[in-house]
């Protein structure tokens, strides 16, 4: 093992900034990071252990103890409960033996929950050894095991790959694109290095000038202003960094795993014009560890890039030298909030950074820095190879262009539309094939629960901006147990925990919001989610925390009788199910409760 | 020279130096704003959210808010009051805290919010965490179930290389303040007072000596929290 390592660190320049590389191939040698890897880095690496562990400890991947030979990791965010979980996890428990949190006996299988994995499209949906596994149900559940018992290797349990890129030999994936509409920008047609060529035949300046008259806003979902984003950057001095933000995480979106498989150049290209733009002769593209199987084929993407000499040294002969590394990311949702990205891509936990300063002043290694998202970038090579005039032709006056909508949940036809800026949300419903529609998820989580009566508004920054998220939410589901529960558990997961108020706040609203759906609440309870809703929205350092009662709140707001419906108007009621408590102590002891069920059958 | 600036809060007219934190200049011009995880001169953590005032309209952590001219602050009104209480209210119910038999009793800054905002329950329903406590280094004890994950003693305390001996553990409710065991072996007396000392909870607590200063003549139990920036400037 020691040999192993000391390699693997070697191989990384001996460098504690990129401890995120490092163990990530520590965890996929050996299967898990134990105390002896953990002693060794940090000797290696000239850091203490416990800087070692706090990295170690922040992501999702990351394991101290072995995940099995075959590690299933099974979303269970929203729409994939919707689209029959249940039946899956059944499944995998029966044909293994072992609940999900555990692993066999024999080391061999290990099942766990993770949130959302971006296939929300075609769930129900499990990574296993990092290969995406969709559309799951019982019968591919029980040939996944029965392989996993004979030790077939994982990527030859795929039988069919998906569409487009997803079949290329260095993907080699299941995944479908679900591309259902197409539009004038990031999915129409697209040559190579018209952009590149372009903007470095002009000068910086300029090109930063068209992306400002673009009204380019940004894709991630803050909508700040590109142009004026990478003007700031430009204007301060010394190495400048350029970053894409392919962190996916907002549960509900999947579009830039779209981009990533079928418009890698076009993105590649943007990050190339972009640096140029602000002066910077590296940039990163920050992938999440969910997309772990794209990560050859967008190797093999930049390699093909050098050699056309899109890349490299002196591109196109016009004297501008660039690259681009890709750093995996390894299971934080916080880590899209582009300062914890910076963090985490210096080797570090994601924790989100004080501003002042902003990226753009001090970002990567203290550099100023520009983090945009994957849909920005694309979006930016279409606009300086076709001009800003053009793209204000597209979309609303506030709201310039198009917008890929990440679409999933109770409807015929969920995938990822290219839209202009400006449908309504009755207008994408009837696009999606949606009936019966009781609630739209708009922007994810983090965003708004809206109800029918509001379907009129336009989706668009200055009406409901999104980053892409929808989820349909169809009149046959509970939103508060089905919904807004499952977003609570995962704010209270992914918060970073530095904040007292976000730490806490999540957990407490988490129970909340059970309570109401068990029934034990009263009127008073909800007045007090709402109360302590506002001072975590006042009180944390980054927008998780700032929006992550949302689901609360904007369902409080949009749908009280969902509330009234469970909470009683008493001044006083038990927490304590004595019939629940009975049964869950009976299950512990292994004895039935059928006696205290008699019982009370008898009493009535 | 660095540039004076003038600006107000809850409509005083303060003045300070251009880019200097708003917590401080608040300090300097003897008014207090409510700190757990500030200390002067060291990177702010941001952490406690104790300091949130309202700059200009919007929410912000005074303690990583540069000063600026012309700035308008609301620190004590009734929303930030309650706010703060609130924050002192959910830190006593997500650790496990009994002050009675608290060492740090009397010189702890938790607990001198808790009266300085007059907490009696919390509004909050106890979290009833399981926090284990460690007593494995020999200089130390670390008593978990106090711990307000402010990072003082992460961002203050390093070996002579520069080393971590202080880091966190996890995210969100797993967070927890974690010991290196090696480097902790290696700590002075003077680092575990100091260590002692920073903390502003009764989470870190240097072995061997206790309760030299009976409760009762410490130093909140003869002066409110703030008070000596507040009688500052009179
Ligand atoms: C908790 C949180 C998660 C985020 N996740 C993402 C993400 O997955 N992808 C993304 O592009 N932006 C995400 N953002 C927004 C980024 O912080 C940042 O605004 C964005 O990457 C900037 O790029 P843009 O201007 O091109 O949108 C997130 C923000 C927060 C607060
Ligand atoms: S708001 Fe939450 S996620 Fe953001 S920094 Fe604070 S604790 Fe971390
Ligand atoms: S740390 Fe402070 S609040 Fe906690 S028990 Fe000790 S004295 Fe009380
Ligand atoms: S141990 Fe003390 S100083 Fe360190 S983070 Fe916890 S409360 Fe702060
Ligand atoms: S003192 Fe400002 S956040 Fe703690
Ligand atoms: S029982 Fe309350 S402090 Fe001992």
């Amino acid at each position: 093992m020691k040999e192993k390592i000391i390699s693997i660190v070697e191989a990384h320049g001996s460098d504690a900034s990129r401890l995120m590389d490092i163990l990530l191939n520590v965890q996929s040698t050996f299967g898990h990071v134990s105390a002896e890897a953990v002693s060794l880095l940090a000797t290696m690496l000239r850091i203490s252990e416990v800087d070692v562990v706090q990295t170690l400890s922040f992501y999702h991947f990351f394991s101290t103890t072995a995940v099995g030979k075959y590690a299933v990791y099974m979303n269970n965010s929203v729409v994939s409960c919707m689209m029959g979980m249940k039946d899956v996890v059944d499944e995998f428990e029966k044909q293994t033996g072992v609940k999900f949190g555990n692993t066999t006996a024999d080391g061999k299988i290990g099942l766990y929950y993770t949130a959302c994995i971006g296939m929300n499209d075609q769930e129900p949906a499990a990574l296993i050894n990092g290969i995406v596994f969709n559309e799951l149900n019982r019968q591919k559940v029980r040939d996944i095991v029965a392989g996993m018992k004979v030790g077939i290797p994982v990527q030859d349990m795929i039988a069919h790959y998906g569409d487009g890129n997803n079949a290329n030999p260095l993907m080699k994936s299941m995944v479908h694109n679900n591309i259902r509409k197409t539009g004038a920008v990031v999915l129409s047609d697209y040559t190579l290095g018209i952009g590149i060529a372009k903007a470095l035949t002009s000068d910086a300046k300029s090109v930063i000038k068209e992306m400002k008259e673009s009204n380019l806003r940004g894709r991630g979902g803050a909508g700040f202003p590109t142009g004026m984003k990478w003007d700031f950057c430009s204007r301060e001095s010394g190495v400048h960094y350029i970053i894409c933000n392919a962190d996916e995480g907002e549960p509900g979106t999947f579009k830039d795993r779209v981009l990533l498989t079928e418009r890698a150049y076009m993105l590649f290209e943007g990050m190339t014009i972009g640096g140029f733009a602000i002066g910077a002769a590296e940039g990163i593209l920050y992938l999440r560890h969910e997309y772990t199987y794209m990560k050859a084929y967008l190797e093999n993407v930049l390699k093909d890039m050098r050699i056309k000499n899109f890349l490299g040294n002196n591109i196109l002969g016009r004297g501008y030298n660039f690259d681009i590394r890709i750093q995996m990311g390894a299971g934080a949702y916080v880590c899209g909030e582009e300062s914890a990205l910076i963090e985490s891509a210096e080797g570090k936990r994601g924790e989100p950074r004080n501003r002042p300063p902003f990226p753009v002043q001090k970002g990567y290694k203290g550099k100023p820095t520009v983090v945009n998202n994957v849909e920005t970038f694309c979006s930016a090579t279409r606009i300086i190879e076709k001009g800003a005039a053009w793209y204000n032709t597209l979309g609303t006056s506030e709201s310039a262009g198009t917008k890929l909508l990440s679409i999933s949940g109770d409807c015929k036809f969920p995938g990822v539309y290219e839209i202009e800026w400006g449908m309504s949300i009755n207008a994408m419903l009837e696009m999606v094939g949606a009936e019966n529609v009781q609630a739209v998820q708009v922007a994810g989580p983090s965003g708004i629960c809206l109800p029918p009566n509001q379907f009129h508004r336009k989706i668009a920054l200055e009406d409901l901006p999104t980053g892409g998220s929808m989820i349909v939410i169809g009149q046959q589901r509970d939103i508060l147990k089905d919904v807004v529960l499952n977003f609570m558990e995962f704010f209270a997961d992914e918060s970073c925990g530095s904040c007292v108020t976000c730490r806490s706040f999540n957990m407490i609203l988490r129970n909340a919001i059970e309570k109401v759906v068990a029934g034990h609440a009263i009127k008073k309870d909800v007045e007090n989610m709402q109360a302590w809703s506002e001072i975590l929205r006042k009180t944390t350092r980054c927008g998780l925390g700032q929006t992550s009662s949302n689901p609360i709140s904007t369902t409080i707001k949009n749908f009280p009788e969902l509330y009234d419906a469970r909470v009683k108007d008493v001044d006083y009621q038990s927490d304590f199910d004595m019939e629940k408590s009975v049964k869950a102590s009976c299950e512990v002891v292994g004895r039935s409760s059928e006696v205290h069920e008699l019982a009370k059958v008898n009493i009535n | 020279m660095s540039e004076t600036i003038k600006f107000t809060i809850d409509g005083k007219e303060c003045q300070g130096t251009k880019g200097q934190l708003l917590v401080d200049a608040a300090a300097d011009n003897g008014v207090y704003i409510p700190v757990l995880c500030h200390m002067r001169d060291l990177i702010p953590a941001g952490s406690c959210r104790m300091c949130t005032v309202k700059v200009n309209g919007r929410n912000m952590a005074a303690c990583t808010t540069p000063a600026e001219e012309g700035m308008a602050v609301e620190n004590n009104t009734p929303e930030f009051l309650d706010i703060r209480k609130a924050i002192v209210e959910m830190l006593f119910v997500e650790g496990n805290h009994f002050c009675p038999a608290c060492e740090k009793s009397g010189n702890c800054d938790l607990q001198a919010l808790g009266y300085k905002y007059q907490m009696m329950v919390p509004r909050f329903p106890y979290a009833f965490e399981r926090r284990e406590i460690d007593a494995t280094t020999p200089k130390i004890f670390l008593e978990r179930n106090r711990c307000i994950f402010c990072k003082r003693c992460v961002r203050v305390i390093k070996d002579e290389e520069g080393r971590s001996i202080f880091a966190f553990k996890g995210r969100g409710t797993t967070l927890e303040i974690n010991i290196d065991k090696k480097l902790a072996a290696t700590m002075t007396d003077e680092m575990a007072q100091q260590a002692m000392d920073i903390c502003p909870v009764g989470c870190i607590l240097k072995k061997e000596i206790g309760f030299v200063t009976p409760i009762g003549q410490r130093k909140y139990d003869t002066m409110p929290i703030g008070s000596d920036i507040e009688n500052n400037h009179q």
